[in-house]
């Protein structure tokens, strides 16, 4: 039942809500641009997927620290009820929680009870095609509304204390396999967002939404059309089932006002053969002015992949004494250190194991040998498919000035074979299986030191995870493991201080907030959102 | 592309199964009616979605079992084999269409395509013939002592696997290296319904604050704690954090049963004894 009050009444509930709440320690106030550039001020607040514009899942909290981690407790459980992996990374603001669940359910949560405020579930056409699960990973917050990426290829706009629904556009048509997954990236007065697809011979996109209105103000096509630059890079037609989605969320650098946003493979993901070229702009990072989606600078990580190695990890903003940089540790592996005014590489170092390169280029790029190109019987290449690390969200603490990621310890057999391409159908030029002389999977957490890419310390996992990491100023990192572990760890030396068992493996990144002055960090975990303070 | 319905012809089939069951599936023709553009469409999602598990051809892999076999254990009609695709077998590892985060998920026709391949390859099928049940059956439980370690319908021991199925869910040459060197790929055992991969049947040693020392099969192990089951079948749950050492290893407690010990007749016999079983 909608109560219809007079815009008189209207004003007046308005202010008694805000008033009201502001004496509770709970004021629901709009999310600014303003607010997103200046997140640091609020680390009570957790505003977008990887917390601030860097990427770097750090939290500024520190009521939870290396002495008082060992007494951490559960403080709520939110079920969702929901089959499949929750991959969610839950925003806060204000004392409010928005997180999203498989098959496209929208959540708000009393951020201190886990009660829930409202919920919203998109009704889905029966025959979407997601590649990896009906899954979705989380939403933006700007002004009073809460946006979100379908499995449909739709964009909307939900009303931040209702769920009710604003605006709602088409982007794509998923019959021909497009979809969104990731968390948009609300910058200015824009939601910005890349397609998911790589497996279905897409042509890969990102795109900017007015917030207000839903009008599209750009998109950049992630595989150059004709006439436009990089299109050489595709032998013949093959630019038109060339996939490079861009299906995790990009960062933003207000310094100059500059986007950063990975793509993933190109297609079809194991069959080189028919695409020859670099095939831009596949496994790439990409520079762009956010007010015009133009491409400042672009750096190809894979050139012409054949093993699924999207770049799609979320990249982290660092800021040295005189440097601006950013790094990504790779799908395919290496951890690369680039400056981020020019898209210069300053070194790619391995993290995992990996088999498929043993030189570099000029530019000090890993190049591929020999003997890592996939064959019709099969041959075994590390990193595998899933990569040495895959979307879980890495993190960087400037106290530590370490780079904490989650590896995977797999190699897998790489097969090819022709495939035709037919719209909207698998295209993936055959597949990967496990490499039988490859041993148990492993996996672990490493804490890497950007300025040379080695790692300093790493935690072994019985087996890989899909979780990402939080780091805090508390000196902890946060971490799940494949067992259903949420674990804490001391971020200097990586000895774990505490774990509780959630009882369902972990495919999220943890993030921290604080409602009347109590620190929580959250994880999504089984199908469950579980949350953990002091006593 | 061409998608011309092409019948091709039947097929007379000569399996392994039909080798060890009743002489009425034996021998029998049956006629089937292949697609080949269906088929060709099938193979491609079949290695996306199914050689993961089920093997390049379809032959089986360590995980999944060989189908080109014409009698599969779970059904062999149309209707059985679309339903197996598309919701799982309930209490095995197969997963429901599109759960499993190999491949992208099948539409329904896709399903009937992956059908049409399988029935394409069926004739392919080994037609190696097995050994005498019965006997497999006195050494399983008598001189070969796998029932020591190993349960087959209710009756044996805890320490491996259960072996009730495992006569259609693995190959015949996954079974062989897995009785001669059953270190080379330890088998697995729990799997949890939210976790990737499954606990395999390791080995493993520890030692107590108490200074006891316990040696046997992994159960299951997260970053915290094991459970062990030991050479009495006693279950110990244990938190590493109490443990004063803990020496985990690939060597499978499973003696490896060399031609010497356990003939390839013998061998024989005892696999045509667990495909019985499995396909009672």
């Amino acid at each position: 039942m909608r109560v219809h009050v007079t815009n008189r009444m209207n004003r007046v509930l308005s202010g008694c809500v805000l008033l009201c709440l502001g004496l509770a320690g709970s004021a629901v106030g709009q999310v600014t641009f303003e607010r997103l550039v200046n997140s640091a001020k609020e680390p009570q607040n957790w505003l977008t997927y990887s917390g601030d514009y860097a990427g770097r899942r750090f939290s500024a909290l520190d009521q939870v620290n290396t002495n008082t981690a060992p007494s951490l407790v559960a403080k709520w459980v939110y079920q969702t009820a929901a089959t499949g992996k929750f991959e969610t990374t839950p925003v806060v603001v204000d004392g409010i929680l928005y997180a999203t669940g498989p098959d496209n359910r929208v959540f708000a949560l009393d951020a201190r009870t886990g009660r829930l405020i409202w919920n919203y579930q998109r009704q889905l056409p029966g025959d979407i095609r997601p590649c990896c699960g009906r899954i979705n990973r989380g939403v933006a917050v700007l002004g009073n509304k809460v946006f979100l990426g379908t499995l449909d290829a739709h964009v909307m706009a939900l009303d931040s204390r209702t769920g009710n629904v604003v605006w709602d556009i088409t982007a794509a048509d998923y019959r021909l396999g497009y979809s969104f997954s990731l968390a948009p990236l609300a910058v200015k007065d824009e939601i910005i967002l890349g397609v998911s697809g790589g497996e279905y011979g897409i042509q890969g996109f990102i795109d900017a939404y007015d917030a207000n209105t839903g009008k599209r103000k750009w998109r950049f096509d992630t595989v150059p059309g004709p006439g436009q630059p990089g299109h050489d890079s595709w032998e013949g037609e093959s630019w038109k089932t060339g996939g490079a989605p861009a299906w995790m969320t990009g960062v933003y650098d207000p310094a100059t006002n500059q986007l950063f946003w990975p793509t993933g493979n190109p297609a079809p993901s194991n069959r080189g053969e028919g695409r020859a070229g670099d095939n831009l702009y596949s496994n790439s990072l990409l520079a762009l002015d956010p007010d015009t989606g133009k491409l400042n600078w672009y750096f190809q990580f894979t050139k012409h992949d054949e093993h699924d190695w999207d770049a799609t990890q979320v990249p982290i903003l660092i800021d040295s004494s005189s440097q601006h940089l950013i790094a990504q540790a790779n799908r395919n592996g290496f951890f690369y250190l680039l400056d981020r005014t020019t898209g210069k590489l300053l070194h790619a170092n391995a993290y995992g194991k990996i088999t498929w390169s043993d030189s570099k280029d000029a530019e000090g790029r890993p190049v591929a040998n020999d003997v890592s190109s996939p064959t019709p019987e099969g041959r075994t290449v590390c990193p595998g498919a899933l990569g040495a690390t895959n979307w879980m969200s890495p993190s960087f603490d400037s106290q530590t000035s370490l780079f904490y990621v989650t590896v995977r310890e797999q190699c897998d057999i790489f097969s090819t074979a022709p495939q035709p391409y037919i719209a909207g159908h698998a295209y993936y030029g055959s597949a990967y299986f496990p490499s039988d002389k490859s041993g148990p999977y492993s996996g672990s957490l490493k804490a890497i030191d950007p300025s040379n890419g080695q790692t300093k310390w790493e935690f072994q996992h019985i087996s890989p995870t899909w979780s990402g990491v939080l780091s805090t100023a508390g000196g902890l990192v946060f971490t799940g493991d494949a067992e259903g572990n949420f674990i804490a760890l001391d971020a200097a030396t990586g000895k774990p201080l505490w774990h509780f068992q959630m009882g369902g493996a972990v495919y999220a990144s943890p993030m921290a907030f604080a409602v009347d002055g109590k620190e929580y960090v959250a994880i999504a975990a089984g199908s469950s959102l579980y949350t953990f303070g002091l006593p | 592309m061409g998608r011309s319905s092409v019948k091709i012809m039947t097929f007379r089939l000569h399996v392994l199964l039909a080798l060890v069951l009743s002489s009425a599936l034996a021998g029998h023709a049956q006629e089937i009616a292949v697609d080949s553009g269906a088929a060709k469409a099938g193979e491609f999602e079949f290695r996306i979605n199914c050689a993961f598990c089920h093997g390049l051809g379809a032959r089986g892999g360590g995980r999944g079992p060989d189908l080109t076999r014409a009698q599969k254990r779970h059904g062999n009609s149309d209707a059985e084999m679309f339903r197996n695709i598309s919701q799982g077998i309930a209490g095995t590892v197969m997963p429901a269409n599109g759960t499993n985060g190999q491949g992208v998920g099948m539409t329904d026709e896709e399903i009937n395509q992956i059908i049409a391949y399988l029935r394409s390859i069926q004739v392919k099928a080994p037609a190696k013939p097995l050994g005498d049940a019965a006997h497999g059956k006195q050494l399983f439980y008598g001189d070969a002592n796998c029932s020591f370690c190993h349960m087959v319908e209710g009756k044996g021991g805890r320490q491996g696997p259960d072996l009730s199925g495992v006569g259609t869910s693995r190959t015949t040459d996954a079974l062989i290296e897995s009785v001669r060197n059953p270190s080379q790929k330890l088998a697995w055992g729990l799997t949890e319904p939210t976790k990737e991969f499954a606990q395999e049947y390791a080995t493993v040693t520890v030692v107590t604050a108490e200074g006891k020392r316990i040696t046997g099969v992994t159960l299951n192990e997260d970053n915290f704690s094991v459970q062990i089951m030991d050479g009495s079948e006693r279950i110990h749950l244990l938190q590493k954090d109490k443990l004063t050492s803990i020496k985990k290893s690939r060597e499978s407690i499973m003696p490896g049963y060399d031609t010497d010990t356990l003939k390839d007749q013998d061998l024989n016999d005892i696999l045509a004894y667990l495909v019985s079983v499995a396909t009672k």
